[in-house]
């Protein structure tokens, strides 16, 4: 009975904020470095030299993404290091200046986690609170700033709901006040653009299989002059700020993607925005009782997150796979810790409405055939788990109305 | 992360929907993650004559939800009272461990309607 699970008319991936497939001109490049160019980075030999050209090649690719000079980048195992780095090295490091961090409840859990632990440490740390876009305010940051202030954490682009926070207005702040500027930017690197300078900040955190890359490879942006205390430590890898032996084919093909990013970002970073608002405007419309989370339009050319009412997330997940679709929820039946996500709940949403949370990101292979097959297979299976909730739409049998909210 | 029967309950529900005047009514939420079931059944000489339901919930919801309707379709109350959680979970042939709090929910709606059908009645007479 079940066999037709497997054949569904296409196949949409949409959940490339979760991550991204290596595009093949990436591949093609990583190859020789498995077991031509295998050497090890650091050494005299042949082997090594050839390793070495590939890293660093590829750390100017990286800086040339982000406007830095290739010094300043940092090679980790991916964001979420990156991440640890930045936050554990500056607290550790500017202890005798004080011991307060500002950052918001909407951070990804590397952040939040590693705040919680350095917490535990003797740090104190301000979560700031969101609007119900998701937005932090410039004000509100400055008005949590205390002369122990060290470090100043604002992601640039929210992972689930996809709000852009005001990361230039805040560096300006931070700039003025001495104080550091991390920004957690692993889902806007090649989606916006990212130049450091421009954005005033100090460190940031990028990740490679987010953009097309392989896993398990990522970096970090340290403004030169800053000082770091490696959080691993060994040889003098990274000039002394990350010990290990280089993951030499993982940088290089990190390398590649951030420079067809680069040269890419413009067009695709429109082309999918078109997209973007295609599949917001089309699941608002004809699906009722629908809510846009996240901002309308300071928010990731790639992400669409909607709330389903009287639906749980789960189980529209369950059904769009079976038709082909791969998207993801906030609902707490999906979250493994059974909470509903932090981000929305920040964000005041109401705890049932979290529930039917769907979130869907767009990338590179998506066409608007997709969108359209997407807005094609959603209604009738959201109107199927409708009648089996006990929470009745009212009208459910409404065809338009929908989206009566905060999108236009 | 489901097996084929799990799956094939989600897909394809038994018992879906609200009868008219129902005998007994049971509605439990989830304290664990907030999603809710409801049972409604017909009592015709001490068995289950017929028994519906609507869930709001995941997946392992709406299949064990499914799966308890099946089960205790001609039983007595008494037997019907005796299905618990296990029961309905090893009836599918188990669900993820991270899921099995989910089964609660079935279970505990249908015995809050066989509670509801049995104060009815007694205060009837
Ligand atoms: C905003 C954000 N930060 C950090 C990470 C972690 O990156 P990585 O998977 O490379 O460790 C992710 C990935 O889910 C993310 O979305
Ligand atoms: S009922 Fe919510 S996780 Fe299963």
């Amino acid at each position: 009975m079940t066999s037709e699970r497997n054949s569904p008319a296409r196949k949409v991936y949409l959940d490339h904020s979760a991550t991204t497939p290596v595009r093949a001109e990436v591949l093609s490049v990583m190859l020789p470095f498995f077991a031509q160019a295998f050497g090890n980075a650091s050494s005299v030999h042949r082997w090594g030299r050839e390793a070495r050209v590939g890293v660093e090649t590829a750390r100017e690719k990286v800086a040339y993404l982000l406007g830095a000079e290739p010094s300043e980048i940092v090679f980790t195992s991916g964001g979420t290091e990156a991440d640890n780095l930045a936050l554990r090295s500056t607290a550790r490091l500017l202890r005798s200046k004080g011991n307060h961090i500002i950052t918001t409840t909407v951070e990804h859990h590397a952040v939040l986690h590693t705040c919680q632990i350095l917490e535990k440490e003797g740090y104190e740390v301000t979560y700031l609170p969101v609007d119900e876009y998701g937005m932090v305010s410039v004000e509100s940051v400055i008005e949590a700033i205390r002369p122990e202030t060290i470090l100043i954490s604002v992601m640039h682009g929210q992972n689930e709901v996809g709000t852009i926070q005001p990361v230039e207005e805040i560096g300006r702040v931070a700039k003025e006040k001495g104080i550091l500027l991390h920004t957690d930017a692993v889902q806007s690197a090649g989606k916006v653009p990212l130049k450091v300078r421009d954005l005033g900040v100090d460190l940031m955190s990028i990740s490679s299989h987010k953009m097309y890359g392989p896993k398990g490879i990522g970096a970090l942006y340290v403004r030169k002059g800053i000082k770091m205390a490696p959080q691993i430590t060994g040889g003098a890898h990274e000039r002394g700020r990350r010990a290990g032996t280089e993951n030499v084919a993982g940088i290089v093909g990190f390398g590649e993607a951030c420079y067809l990013a680069e040269r890419e970002l413009a067009e695709e970073s429109r082309r999918l925005t078109a997209l973007r608002d295609r599949l917001i405007s089309g699941i608002l419309e004809r699906i009722p009782d629908t809510v846009l989370n996240g901002h309308p339009s300071k928010r990731l050319p790639h992400n669409v997150n909607v709330s389903i009412k009287y639906v749980e997330g789960e189980s529209i997940l369950l059904n769009l796979d079976r038709m082909g679709i791969g998207a993801s929820s906030g609902s707490a039946c999906t979250s493994g810790s059974l909470e509903p996500s932090h981000v929305l709940l920040a964000m005041g949403v109401p705890h049932e409405v979290a529930h039917g949370s769907i979130r869907m990101t767009l990338g590179r292979m998506n066409t608007v055939e997709d969108i359209d097959y997407v807005l094609e297979v959603l209604p009738p299976i959201v109107s199927r788990l409708r009648e089996m909730s006990p929470f009745s739409a009212p009208a459910a049998s409404e065809t338009s109305g929908g989206g009566r909210n905060n999108v236009q | 992360m489901y097996n084929e029967k799990v799956m094939d309950h989600f897909f394809n529900p038994r018992n879906v929907g609200e009868m008219e005047n129902p005998d007994g009514v049971g509605q439990v939420g989830n304290p664990i993650c907030g999603d809710v079931m409801r049972v409604q059944i017909r009592v015709k000489d001490n068995r289950i004559e017929d028994v519906k339901f609507k869930t709001f919930g995941c997946g392992a919801a709406i299949a064990t939800s499914s799966m308890v309707t099946e089960l205790v379709k001609g039983l007595t109350l008494d037997e019907a009272m005796e299905v618990s959680n296990k029961t309905v979970a090893e009836a599918l042939g188990g669900l993820p461990p991270q899921k099995m709090h989910c089964s609660n929910l079935a279970a505990d709606a249908l015995h809050e309607a066989i509670k509801d059908y049995r104060s009815k009645t007694s205060v009837a007479g």
